[in-house]
């Protein structure tokens, strides 16, 4: 018996048409993993099920859920099955709640809109059990606690929390662990298979990484320009694809880019016992303001021609590492020193050191200057030079950069906002070529982007690095990116380097407690060797 | 650009009024239909009617002629309060941005607080009651009270520009903050400015008249819009007429620039325009 | 909250103390020496020395300024030199007036824009969304004091409802008072009420489209509900601070439209004080309604801190 059943369903806004013929169904207890990038339709099937579309939005077809024709049900009946038959965790937990409520009255409301007769202590009570259910226990989260006091694993345990309060049917996850940490995904993601057993319920589980569902769901879904291309057990879907877009998005989340390991050579950077000091926002005007060390003693190097992996979760101190060796926050002890030369010099950022790097930010939109051209764009860098190129030498530059990057010299005139995202990181690694630096940085470069334009940029990347003699740092939470493409790499933790060895027997062996919690928390997609899967269960 | 902002129907309809009045203030300098300086008792307080289209006053000065003349006042004093307040706040905005958490962006912005609780009624008041009343006062009033406005919405505009990662690559080229605000920064708060200074501008118009109405901002024999309704307040009984097109002359200018603003957000506000798209 | 009610305390004092600095600095240093000052260039130089020392300014500007400063914090604002009555005595009789007036108008003026504003929200693109929009945007437009001349032509000289100015104070009943002050309040709150009806109806429509609406729809909550249990107390936050900026527009706008009814109110004595040269007052009168806008802002930030449980900073 199904419990949610989704046939042939088309939807529109205004005339574009979004969903086409999409079908697919839910058995209580069953895990559904909706897999697909960016614009696939994923997210627009959940909120069809939920009928909380926008207001130009018609659909067509047949979603019935326990027999209940949703389509067909008046807007008052859809109340009645919102929060209490279906419950719903969405991907941003940052701002899924409302910030002037504490997290008991928020919970309770799903309870007390489905049951007016229940007093408010009663909805409480019930809502604590929901909140333990999700783990977390009264003694460090009390009901009166407010959203901006909670970390975003926990608050997304509080949308949980919410939406299974009523003990629903059918839960929709749309992609509820995208905004987190690994660790913290592989919490969250394991709370949710509890609840789908302890409660026999539906679990529809949408996401863009396949990795993350392959070992949770029972049956996949993968979707594309708002179509279903491919579906199927999940036992055999990935013996059995079928449909090249589903082969192409396997081949791309487990790319290996082409590179050759690095000669011995000398270091081109060396970081010694760095420290860095936040100085926290000033209490009160006159008074001195308080200080979080954000990178305690770190020492580090990375010879010419390396790959050098950095992983951490969201606030080890990655970023103050990354700006510190960039030259742009003052250091408050230890020395960064770029081939022999200090960086840091009595008169501030030392020139000289500062043109032999460049970096590449994670955010393919807030990395470019909207209203410049690419050419101005990507020649910035060249305010290091002392004698920036001009005239024709200045032209020649821009168009080699652009077409190393897989560019046409056409694209300088136009302005980014005619990229699409894979272009526009291409554009970065352009602008950071430009100068002809040693060392280039990639701050979270490809975490951005959809996975199989992701596996081009990597392949770019091995291909820059191979022709130009490049040495990257390569900074990523993601642990299979960092895999593929590094072949050394540091651990980082609350501002400490906690392992550094080389990739694969860091990855293969780790020796750090923490190192071994990252790794085991990592997706993995079910791989040839037997020997893998086991590792990941 | 300009075949965007025409198809914003606000836009161009609050262009057109303010075409009108700019117009009227520039054909002022060279001609009115009558001379406005001069008394002419046997033709005061007309109804209006060809040929004093909008009727005299109780010195027989024809209303139109001294319309004109007031737009030229009104647009001039709120015009260069829009500059003062422009020319000193966006700097300072800038600077508060740059230094984010510093201690003069404690200053600047508790500056900016201080004079937030000076309306430009109490700065005028003040600077009459010492140096006596002027045009020149009201401008300096107005100016005073456009700078924490333009500081605030500089600052505010340029702290989320300051996030984001251009900012951060222009930093990596070795650009100082300087270089960087009037780079990448101000281009990018233009926008923002703009849709601001229409609307101060607005404010400008109304905060004048009603400077000159009580008698703190222009000064006779200078027409202006305030100080014409101030004197038609005592023949409101008689000649109701006098105090009809001075007000509406400063309510379509007004109405002129709030419409220029809302359709320039809508023109400028990435949000709405996806949505029109 | 505690600390945070005490952050605010120390914004408030050090913004007071500044402001009183400025405005000393204004009144008393800028025009040199004020005795000569208020006395014009004719003036005997005895009867000025004998204003010197009545004014006390014989003694350093320190001294002078803590004079001033304690004296104000006992309710002492000095003298007239005009009328040689206690400025205390004549700024509560004209008090009185404004101040009724001032909450009369912010009164009204919420009273209409908050409806307006969220019935412009809730049905957005309807015709109650157009006609909000388009008297707001006149009233935007208007100038205060020529709205309340219009009125007075209508509602006072054609129609004869309201006298068309004068107050009749409140010794003749609170009606009677209040009548009089209905057509200034109404001219003030108007342009006040588009404003935050706009204001109002934007900082809803923004906190529609938050995702934490959507999460409230999610569970059940039917449009209605979530509005009302969600959106509108954070929407709430931007309108307060327009609230509290209003207070001091319609404080000092209340000086003008004074004028156009002929209220003995603060506006009318200021006006005189400026004529006269009396210094003394106009000091007193603009340190008062700076004193008046900065104590409206804290309220308004103890509002915000009651309305936003993330600016209490409890724990962090």
């Amino acid at each position: 018996m199904t419990l949610l059943t989704i046939e042939n369903l088309s939807m529109k806004i205004g005339a574009v048409e979004i969903l086409h013929d999409v079908s697919m169904s839910v058995a209580p207890g069953e895990i559904l993993g909706v897999i697909g990038e960016s614009g696939s339709g994923k997210s627009m099937t959940a909120f069809s099920v939920m009928q909380l579309l926008p207001d130009a939005a018609t659909c067509t077809g047949a979603i019935t859920l326990a027999s209940t024709d949703i389509l067909a049900a008046s807007e008052s009946d859809l109340c009645t099955i919102r929060g209490n038959d279906v419950g719903m965790v969405f991907q941003e937990p940052m701002t899924a709640l409302n910030p002037v409520k504490n997290i008991g009255d928020q919970v309770a409301e799903t309870i007390r809109i489905h049951e007016p007769g229940v007093s408010k202590a009663e909805a409480l009570a019930r809502a604590r059990e929901a909140l333990d259910r999700c783990e977390l226990p009264e003694d460090r989260f009390p009901l009166t606690r407010y959203p901006h006091e909670m970390s975003g694993g926990q608050r997304q345990r509080v949308v949980i929390a919410m939406a299974i309060a009523r003990h629903p049917k059918l839960l929709i996850a749309d992609e509820p662990t995208t905004a987190l940490d690994v660790t913290t995904q592989a919490e969250i993601l394991t709370l949710l298979k509890r609840l789908v057993t302890e409660d026999n319920m539906g679990l529809m589980m949408i996401t863009h990484d396949l990795a993350v569902v392959s070992d949770m769901a029972d049956h996949i879904v993968i979707m594309k320009d708002g179509e279903v291309v491919e579906e199927g057990p999940a036992a055999t879907l990935y013996k059995d694809m079928q449909h090249p877009y589903t082969k192409a998005l396997f081949e791309a989340s487990s790319h290996q880019p082409d590179r050759n390991a690095p000669l011995k050579s000398p270091p081109l950077l060396q970081v010694k016992g760095l420290i860095r000091d936040y100085t926290l926002p000033r209490e009160k005007l006159l008074k001195a303001p308080g200080k979080f060390r954000a990178v305690n003693d770190v020492s580090f190097e990375i010879r010419r021609g390396e790959s050098l992996g950095l992983v951490g979760e969201s606030g080890c101190g990655k970023s103050t590492l990354t700006r510190a060796i960039l030259g742009l926050e003052a250091i408050q002890d230890g020395e960064i020193i770029l081939d022999g030369a200090p960086l840091f010099t009595e008169g501030g950022v030392n020139p000289m050191a500062r043109r032999k790097m460049q970096v590449v930010f994670q955010d393919p939109y807030g990395s470019f200057n909207p209203r410049w051209k690419v050419a101005r764009l990507i020649t910035e860098p060249f305010h290091l030079l002392d004698n920036p190129p001009t005239g024709l030498a200045f032209e020649t530059a821009v168009d080699q950069a652009l077409i190393s990057v897989g560019l046409t010299p056409d694209d300088k005139h136009k302005y980014i906002h005619e990229f699409s995202g894979g272009q526009r990181q291409r554009i970065a690694i352009a602008r950071a070529l430009i100068t002809r630096p040693d060392l280039i940085i990639l701050d979270e470069a490809v975490s951005a982007l959809d996975v199989s334009v992701r596996a081009q940029v990597l392949d770019l990347l091995a291909e820059l690095s191979e022709k130009h003699g490049l040495t990257y740092l390569f900074i990523s939470h993601d642990l299979s990116v960092v895999r593929t493409i590094t072949d050394r790499v540091l651990v980082m933790k609350a501002g400490e380097i906690v392992e550094k060895g080389e990739t694969e027997s860091v990855f293969d062996t780790p020796q750090h407690p923490y190192t071994k919690a990252l790794i085991a928390a990592a997706p993995r997609l079910p791989d040839d060797s037997p020997a893998d899967i086991k590792e990941t269960a | 650009m300009i075949r965007t902002l025409l198809q914003s129907r606000n836009f161009t309809l609050g262009l057109i009024l303010i075409l009108v009045f700019a117009l009227a203030a520039l054909i002022s300098f060279v001609w009115t239909p009558y001379a406005i300086d001069g008394v002419d008792i046997p033709n005061k307080l007309r109804t209006p009617a060809w040929p004093y289209v909008l009727g005299t006053d109780q010195y027989g000065r024809d209303v139109l002629s001294m319309i004109m003349v007031g737009a030229r006042v009104s647009i001039a004093v709120a015009l260069v309060a829009v500059g003062i307040g422009m020319v000193i706040g966006v700097p300072l905005g800038l600077a508060a941005a740059a230094k984010k958490g510093s201690f003069w962006d404690e200053v600047i912005m508790r500056g900016n607080d201080l004079v937030f609780a000076f309306p430009s009624l109490v700065i005028a008041i003040l600077i009459t009651a010492i140096f006596g009343a002027s045009a020149i006062n009201a401008i300096i009033a107005i100016g005073i009270f456009n700078i924490p406005v333009f500081a605030r919405i500089t600052r505010g505009g340029a702290l989320s520009l300051w996030e984001r990662d251009y900012i951060l690559t222009a930093r990596v080229a070795g650009k100082t903050p300087t270089r960087i605000s009037m780079e990448h920064i101000l281009p990018n708060v233009m926008n923002l400015l703009i849709v601001q200074g229409t609307i101060q501008f607005s404010l400008g118009i109304l905060a004048e008249a009603g400077l000159s109405f009580v008698g703190l901002g222009v000064q006779p024999p200078m027409p202006s819009w305030g100080r014409m309704l101030a004197e038609s307040q005592t023949l409101i009984y008689s000649t109701p007429t006098l105090a009809l097109f001075p007000g509406l002359a400063i309510l379509f200018t007004v109405l002129g620039l709030n419409l220029m603003g809302d359709g320039l957000r809508d023109i400028f506000d990435p949000k709405v325009r996806k949505a029109r798209t | 909250m505690f600390r945070y009610i005490l952050k605010r305390l120390q914004a408030l004092v050090i913004s007071l103390i500044i402001a009183s600095l400025v405005i000393f600095a204004a009144v008393e240093v800028v025009p040199g020496d004020p005795a000569s000052f208020m006395l014009g260039i004719n003036a005997q130089e005895d009867t000025i020395m004998a204003l010197r020392e009545q004014l006390g300014l014989n003694v350093s500007l320190w001294e002078r300024y803590f004079t001033w400063v304690t004296g104000m914090v006992q309710g002492d604002f000095g003298t007239s030199y005009t009328y040689r009555t206690p400025v205390s005595d004549m700024i509560a009789e004209r008090m009185v007036i404004s101040l009724p007036l001032a909450l009369y108008a912010l009164t009204l003026s919420t009273l209409i824009a908050f409806p307006a504003g969220i019935i412009a929200a809730t049905r957005r693109g309807s015709v109650a969304d157009v006609s909000v929009m388009g008297v707001t945007q006149l009233g935007v437009a208007i100038p205060n004091f020529w709205f309340a001349m219009l009125m007075v032509v209508v509602f006072a000289i054609n129609l004869g409802w309201f006298s068309a100015g004068g107050f009749p104070g409140w010794d003749a009943g609170f009606f009677a008072a209040m009548k009089a002050l209905t057509l200034p309040a109404i001219a003030l709150a108007l342009p006040q009420a588009s404003i935050l009806a706009r204001v109002m109806r934007s900082s809803l429509l923004d906190t529609l489209s938050e995702d934490y609406i959507r999460t409230a729809r999610a569970k059940g909550l039917t449009r209605r509900q979530a509005l009302w249990r969600h959106a509108l107390r954070n929407a709430l936050i931007p309108v307060l601070t327009i609230i509290g900026l209003q207070f001091a527009f319609l404080l000092a706008g209340g000086i003008i439209i004074e004028k156009v009814f002929f209220l003995p109110g603060l506006g009318q004595l200021i006006f005189q004080a400026i004529t006269q040269r009396d210094l003394i007052v106009v000091e007193s009168v603009v340190m008062l309604l700076v004193f008046a806008v900065i104590l409206v802002n804290f309220a308004v930030d103890l509002a915000y801190g009651i309305a936003d449980p993330r600016l209490r900073r409890a724990r962090t």
